[in-house]
């Protein structure tokens, strides 16, 4: 197989679209946010609770779509768990420059780029990077829009 | 321009014209099978349009000059090869447009705008393309139109008998495709015309499929339009053509405003020319309706029902062979489609499947192929779809094969 397909394709990537995590809905979300990629017919829905510390204190999301869209937003669900919204927004950020391929991916930590590693083999594919960054798009326009 | 017609057709050496199926994608030789996306343009069509682009090219109509003359010349001359493609009585019936969807729209705006009510029905299949499902939307917006959509069976078929049954009182069109770009299905066009008429209602048909591989007689058929694109026919893209009846065309109000589709312009007024050049405004696409005479010629040159049943027996070998794969599941089974296989995957999503058969110089298309009514009717968001042209061979569909069944080691 060609190295980028493999690349593409590894074990983590397909385990995530297999088995995605915080995969559902949750009920007493604060925040909620819709994505949409009319070139696939792709959809994901981000389910957020946000604490009174400004904290994403649980996380879901559901959706239909390809092995990456999937794996990307149970990869980004996972990461994202915790934090403070300025934290995510960083990685958010960082994220979106890594699937371009860009060598500058701003504020991310070590830690967090060698997780997100695994997702830096869509930039060889510029077809799919839009699958790729459809749940963090979302996820974006849901701490925007709220609920 | 009247080539003698081949009798057999030899796959190989139709290739030879393609130079594009000689390269090679990611070192592995390309295997294209996007063709109903849009075609690979033959040596004929491309080097009709470079000549005619270095040897006579000059705007159309308005000059006196030689070049203006000859160029008016070749343009009128490509009218009248369209004119002959679909058996038309007159090449007046044949407007060039951008494309199939300029087509459609033009019918839209011109002829059925002016003539509905709220109320009024447009009958539709669900296995349109988006091209004409839209313009037909904008009625329903615009003018409280209602849609009347008319389903297929599980196979894919569309019958007449639904067609009929869907035409009531308030019909004012019925727009089919001749060829379903996702199914492949051949509804009876003829038999929905005659239903049709026999209830008053004019039918248009969306030939941009059909045209390619079945032999079209608008006359025989009866239809009232009919809608063709220049480069799934092997021809270049921006252009395409409508043929419409004569009596619908002189009912038809002007579309763009502009140069060419007048006959007077004061401050105060302007009168129209008659058709088709009433519906032609501004400068048409010169170099693409020579390019597109050409696609038409070449196309005209094979025995037609030779290359159909080239075609046909690509996609039944094709289909035979995904039978071994029982995480496959083929949509659009209807009897006498075209070469045109669509098929969804457990597991597998169709942009991950498509990605992975790239790789192997394997071209499909996966998603809704703009056909989002008929995905809903199958359950499902999107397919992934192979579809032959004449150029395609058996050795082909085995790399399409030998390509799905590593996706499903990868992926499955």
């Amino acid at each position: 197989m060609d190295d980028s397909l493999r690349e593409l394709y590894q074990d983590v990537i397909l385990d995530h679209s297999r088995h995605p995590r915080h995969f559902g809905q949750l009920a007493e979300a604060t925040h909620t946010g819709e994505g949409y990629n009319p070139l696939c017919g792709d959809r994901v829905k981000i389910y957020l609770v946000l604490d009174g510390a400004g904290r994403i204190a649980d996380i879901a999301f559901e959706g239909k779509g390809c092995a990456i869209s999937q794996a990307s937003a149970s990869l980004m669900t996972d990461m994202l768990v915790g934090r403070s919204v300025e934290e995510a927004e960083k990685l958010m950020g960082g994220f979106l420059h890594m699937v371009k391929g860009e060598a500058d991916t701003g504020e991310l930590n070590a830690d967090d780029r060698e997780r997100l590693e695994v997702m830096a083999g869509v930039s060889a594919f510029p077809m799919r990077v839009k699958c790729a960054t459809l749940a963090w798009h979302t996820m974006k326009s849901a701490l925007e829009g709220g609920e | 321009m009247n080539a003698p017609v081949k009798t057999v057709f030899d796959p190989q050496a139709a290739r030879a014209d393609f130079e594009i199926l000689s390269r090679a994608v990611y070192g592995k030789a390309l295997v294209y099978l996007d063709n109903a996306a849009s075609a690979q343009k033959p040596r004929q069509v491309l080097d009709a349009m470079r000549d005619f682009a270095a040897g006579e090219y000059a705007n159309v109509h308005r000059g006196v000059h030689f070049l203006s003359a000859a160029a008016t010349e070749r343009y009128e001359a490509a009218r009248e090869t369209v004119r002959r493609f679909l058996n038309a009585g007159s090449a007046d019936e044949i407007v060039f447009t951008k494309g199939g969807t300029e087509a459609v729209n033009l019918v839209s705006y011109a002829w059925a705008m002016p003539r509905v009510q709220p109320g009024d029905e447009i009958v539709l299949s669900v296995m349109e393309h988006h091209s004409n499902i839209v313009p037909w939307h904008f009625l329903r917006e615009r003018f409280g139109c209602v849609l009347r959509w008319v389903d297929v069976g599980d196979d894919g078929s569309l019958d007449a008998e639904a067609v009929d049954a869907a035409i009531g009182a308030k019909t004012k069109l019925v727009a089919v495709s001749h060829m379903s770009n996702v199914l492949g299905t051949v509804p009876p066009l003829k038999e929905i015309v005659a239903r049709a008429h026999a209830k008053g209602v004019p039918v248009l048909a969306d030939g941009c499929q059909g045209a390619v591989h079945e032999a079209v007689d608008v006359r025989g058929l009866d239809v009232d339009f009919y809608v063709i694109t220049g480069h799934k026919l092997y021809g270049p893209t921006g252009i395409g053509a409508l043929y419409a009846k004569r009596a619908h065309l002189k009912v038809m109000r002007p579309f763009n405003g502009g140069g060419e589709m007048i006959r007077e312009v004061t401050r105060d007024a302007v009168t129209y020319a008659d058709p088709p050049a009433r519906f032609e405004a501004g400068t048409p696409a010169i170099v693409e309706s020579v390019g597109l005479a050409a696609a038409i010629d070449y196309l005209s040159a094979f025995d037609r029902a030779a290359v159909k049943a080239h075609e046909h027996a690509l996609y039944a070998y094709a289909r035979e062979r995904v039978r071994a794969f029982n995480w496959l599941r083929v949509v659009g089974d209807a009897p006498g489609k075209g070469a045109i296989l669509s098929f969804e995957t457990d597991g597998m999503h169709a942009h991950d499947l498509a990605t992975i058969l790239d790789r192997e110089g394997v071209a499909v298309r996966a998603g809704h192929h703009c056909a989002q009514p008929l995905m809903e009717r199958f359950g499902t968001a999107s397919t992934t779809r192979a579809s032959f042209a004449l150029y395609n061979t058996r050795a082909e569909v085995d790399v399409l094969i030998a390509a799905l069944a590593k996706a499903r080691k990868i992926l499955g």
